[in-house]
Formats: structure tokens, sequence, C-alpha cells
């Protein structure tokens, strides 16, 4: 798309682009060709000196047995987190876009989580589920169940999955119930009259026309977990225990900071440019799908 | 929906307030137990009702800060974290539509070139270059200041590619029209595109403030100084001591203010908040 009147300044653009070209090259480009580089070369612990070691770095790192591990939670993690927090999402938007008096306040409800950011919503659900404090806690004890989160990886990682999905919830049923208003109600009624009851018309007719939404929101949900959820996994566990919730992410925090191992970083930086790159591969061929739809 | 059946509002009813429960449970407890002292939250046997040390809390976690941890009080983060969110909000607005602008109304060459140059940093969040990045801004003697905090975050595409869609649903014959009345680039900025954009630049920057005030890993990063923490990384800060030392209930009071604005402004500007999120992911 191109406009067909413009101007024909020489200098203006340039100097218009000039800021945002500046803060790009020397906090985007310029630190993320420093990871591809450092990734190559082998430092001492104090940063004095360094040499160039070619792919030693990822041949170390794909020696390591933490980071096969690091992966696999990543992917049970992401896929936990984006299958529960897309099918609640859709349970309660399916259910906002019923003909309901209240369904703008229940909206309004449901969204507001999504401005609580993820190292607060952290400290809030470790907070109720802290073995020795915690409110819920309590009667998971009282039951019988030996709940701790801070020794029993399994239990961390169902306290963290449970914390990244609480905060997702909203955003998928902001996008769910447009998806659904989108849908013509015509459709809708066609297949009532054909004698589809609601259950088989959300299958038939509802779920394969939300499927643009659904998938565009999976995409969104896997790069919300891979990043955003940092927050959460260094307030609830901190990667911890014995790093069953250390995600991709978090690994390269916590081998650049605290293993202050800058070179392995690096490369696991380059490893996860890689699949963030892939990934928005991936939604890009699905927008110009949903441009054709 | 197509028949109506009063059983079926009702099962609507009661599972969306069960989600609104869900999602509120977690908040009302932090909220009941910024209200108790220190010994009735730490004791595990916390009543589901408000206590009476509320005002002290707040005070305490606003003015004075812990006395076990000796922290910041939280009215020095609760700037800091107004400061940063602003800052990266109006500096992102200010960066991207300028240049959406040069991108959309100019024709130079290298202009393809200059929108994927800018495009391209939609891929990689701070997040996976995050040492280097942190190199940079020491690097430049910024470590420890408002610049450090915000620059880095404002080098994002998001800005620049919904400006760019916004500039073109507007109707060439605007332009044609000033410049018939004799109007060069600034004055067909100023007088005709800025206030067209309003409605836009208020959904960037509630979107964009909201991201600005939840930034967790790189302030964490980059403040040493406790008089330049956040009050995101702040919250964390206050439960690293042993968990019997940690005041909780002023880290819960602090996780409330930490919360307020943000959710304010989801609330109150609904509706410039929905816009911004559903146009910036588009």
């Amino acid at each position: 798309m191109e406009k067909s009147a413009f101007f024909n300044s020489k200098l203006l653009p340039y100097l218009l682009l000039v800021p945002q070209l500046i803060i790009t090259f020397v906090f985007f480009y310029w630190p993320a060709s420093q990871a591809v580089w450092q990734s190559f070369l082998r430092e001492d612990a104090f940063g004095l000196s360094s040499e160039f070691i070619g792919l030693e770095n990822y041949q170390a790192l794909l020696a390591q047995p933490e980071y096969y591990k690091a992966m696999l939670t990543t992917l049970v993690f992401s896929s936990l987190v984006a299958v529960l927090s897309l099918s609640i999402a859709l349970l309660f938007a399916t259910q906002a876009d019923k003909n309901l008096k209240a369904a703008p306040v229940y909206k309004t409800l449901m969204i507001w989580p999504y401005a609580v950011a993820p190292a607060v919503a952290g400290v809030l659900w470790i907070f109720m589920f802290h073995p020795s404090l915690g409110t819920l806690a309590r009667p998971l004890r009282w039951m019988g169940f030996d709940w701790n989160p801070l020794l029993n990886g399994n239990h961390a990682m169902t306290l963290v999955v449970m914390a990244a999905v609480w905060k997702q919830i909203s955003y998928n049923f902001l996008f769910f119930l447009a998806g659904l208003q989108s849908i013509p109600k015509s459709v809708l009624e066609a297949g009532a009259i054909d004698g589809a009851g609601p259950m088989r018309r959300f299958w038939t007719i509802v779920f394969p026309l939300l499927s643009p939404t659904t998938f565009f929101l999976l995409v969104v949900n896997i790069v919300y977990v891979f990043f955003d959820t940092f927050g959460i996994i260094d307030a609830v566990t901190g990667g911890g225990p014995a790093g069953s919730t250390t995600t991709m992410v978090y690994k390269v925090y916590a081998d650049g900071r605290l293993g202050g191992d800058l070179g392995s970083s690096a490369a696991q930086s380059v490893v996860l440019m890689v699949i963030v790159i892939a990934l928005t591969a991936i939604q890009f061929r699905y927008v110009e799908r949903k441009v054709q739809y | 929906m197509v028949e109506h059946r009063p059983w079926n509002d009702i099962i609507a009813y009661a599972i969306l307030t069960f989600g609104v429960f869900i999602v509120a449970f977690p908040v009302y407890l932090a909220l009941i137990a910024s209200t108790h002292d220190a010994a009735t939250v730490v004791g595990g046997n916390m009543p589901l009702s408000p206590g009476s040390h509320t005002l002290d809390n707040y005070y305490r976690a606003i003015f004075v800060g812990g006395s076990r941890t000796s922290r910041e009080p939280v009215g020095h983060m609760l700037l800091n974290s107004l400061i940063s969110a602003t800052g990266i909000a109006v500096g992102k607005i200010f960066i991207s539509i300028l240049s959406a602008y040069a991108v959309v109304y100019f024709r130079f060459p290298f202009r393809k070139t200059a929108f994927w140059i800018i495009f391209v940093t939609l891929m990689l969040p701070v997040e996976v270059r995050i040492y280097p990045t942190y190199k940079v801004v020491s690097d430049l003697h910024m470590l420890d200041t408002y610049a450090g905090l915000i620059l880095p975050l404002i080098a994002s595409a998001t800005g620049t590619l919904l400006f760019r869609q916004f500039f073109m649903t507007v109707p060439d014959e605007l332009l044609e029209a000033s410049r018939i009345d004799g109007a060069g680039p600034f004055r067909f900025f100023k007088d005709t595109l800025l206030p067209l954009s309003v409605t836009t630049i208020a959904a960037l920057f509630v979107i964009q403030f909201i991201y600005g005030w939840n930034q967790y890993l790189w302030p964490l990063l980059i403040t040493t100084q406790d008089s330049m923490q956040t009050i995101v990384t702040g919250i964390k800060k206050m439960l690293t001591t042993t968990d019997e030392l940690a005041e909780w209930q002023l880290a819960m009071a602090t996780a409330v203010l930490a919360m307020l604005p943000p959710v304010a402004v989801v609330v109150f500007m609904q509706r410039l908040f929905v816009r911004g999120l559903v146009e910036t992911e588009k």
C-alpha cells in the first residue's frame, strides 16, 4: 500500500527518521550483533581478556544436560500455559458473548489482570501458596497433601503455570470475545434452523470460524511464555528448586549473571533469537492467510 | 443467541462469576494481607477479612521502608516507576510518529530499507539480548539513570507500525487540500495529521505506559542503587531475605500500590486500552 500524495523534501524525511534509527542502532542492532559475536568468544571471569573459540560455546551448550532440561522445561511450561489459558479464556468468552445484561461489567472484571506486572503476579501466587503461610496451602496440607513448591519441582512448576495462566486469561479473553462477536449471527441461526443444538453449533460453526483468532493467540501466548513470564519465575521460584523451573530465557539470565559465563549466555541468546524469528515467520504466514480470509 | 432459555443465562452467569472470582482472589488476598500486622500474616492463619493495620502498613511501606530489610521506602520507587513508564510511553510515541510520518508521507531513497531496519526489531524482545544491551548502557554511563531505564525499551517497532497503519487510512485528499492551502510538511503534520491521531496516540500511550510500568528484568539489571529502583523490582527485593524475616504485609501493601496505577488505567480508559491492544497486534 502506498500513498499517491506525498511531499518531496530531500532532507526532512531523514531528519524525521534519525531519532528512531539512532536508538534502534545503539540499543538494538549493536547489542544483538554483540550477542552473536560474543557467542564465539571465551571471556575470563573479569571480562579482561577474550579469545576467539569458534563454535565451542555452542558445542559446550549442546553437551550440557541442563540445557536440554531447560528446553524440556520451556516446552512443558509453554504448552501447559498456552493450552490452559486459551481453553479457560475461551470458556469465559463464550459465556460473555451470550446476550447478558451484565456482560460489559463482566468484561471489565475479566480484563484488568492484564495490567498486573508478571513479577507482581508471581508474588501474589507465591503468597497464596507459600508452604508455611499461604492461605490456600493450608487446606492442601490439611487434606494430607505434602505441598511444598519451594522444595518440590513439580509443585513449583504447577505454581508457576497457575500464575502465568492467571495473568494471560484476560488477554486471551479479550481477543476471543472480539472474535466471537465478529461471527455473523445469521450463520448461527441457520445452524439452529437445521436443528443443531448449542454444543453442536459451537464445535461445527463457532470453533472453526474462530480458528484464525485461536492460532494468532497460540503464537502470541508462546511468545508470552518465552519472555514475559521471566518476572513470574523469578518471583515465585527463582528458577528452582534444582533448576526445575529454569526456562531457556531464565537460563540466559542465570548463566550470564550468577554464573558469569557470558559466552554461553550469548550462545543461548542466539539460539533464542533463531526460535523467535521462526515463530514470527510462522505468525506472518498466518497473518497473510487472515487477509485472504 | 438463537434460542432463549433462562437456565442458559444462569449457567453463563455462574461460570462468569466463578471466573471473576478466580481472577480477583489473589488480589483480594493481597489487599487483606496489607491490612494485618506481620505476626498475623506470617502465622499462616490469616483471616479473610480486613484487619486494623491498614494505615500503619501503607504509611510504613510508602514513607519508611521495611525495618529489617533496610530497603528504600516505596514512595520513591513509585516516582521512579512513574517517570520511567511515562518516559517509555512518550519516547516511543515521539520517535515512532516521526518515523511513520517520514515513511508514509515522503518518497526518498532507502525508504523501504529504513522501514525494514525498524521493522526487524519487532522480533527480538529485550530479554534475548539482555547482557550486550547492559554492556552498551554501561559503556554509555547510563546505569542507574532514567535514560538507561527508558531508552533501550523504546527501541521497538510497534509504535511505528501502528502509526503507519493509521496514516494509511487518512484520505489523500486531506494532504492535497492542505497543499492547495499552501501548507508544508510541518503545517500539515501539526494542523491536520496530529489532531487526527489523538486517539491513536492515547491508545498507544495506555499500552506503553502499562508495558513500561511492568518492566522487571531490565530495571533489575541496570539499577544498582536502591534509590533508582522501580516498584516492581522493589517488591521482589523485599522478599529475598529468608521467608520468616520477610515482611509480607509490607510486601503485599507494595504489591497493591504497584498494581494500582496500571489497573486504574485499564479500568478507567478501557476503550483506549482495548483499542491499543488490538491495534498493536495487527
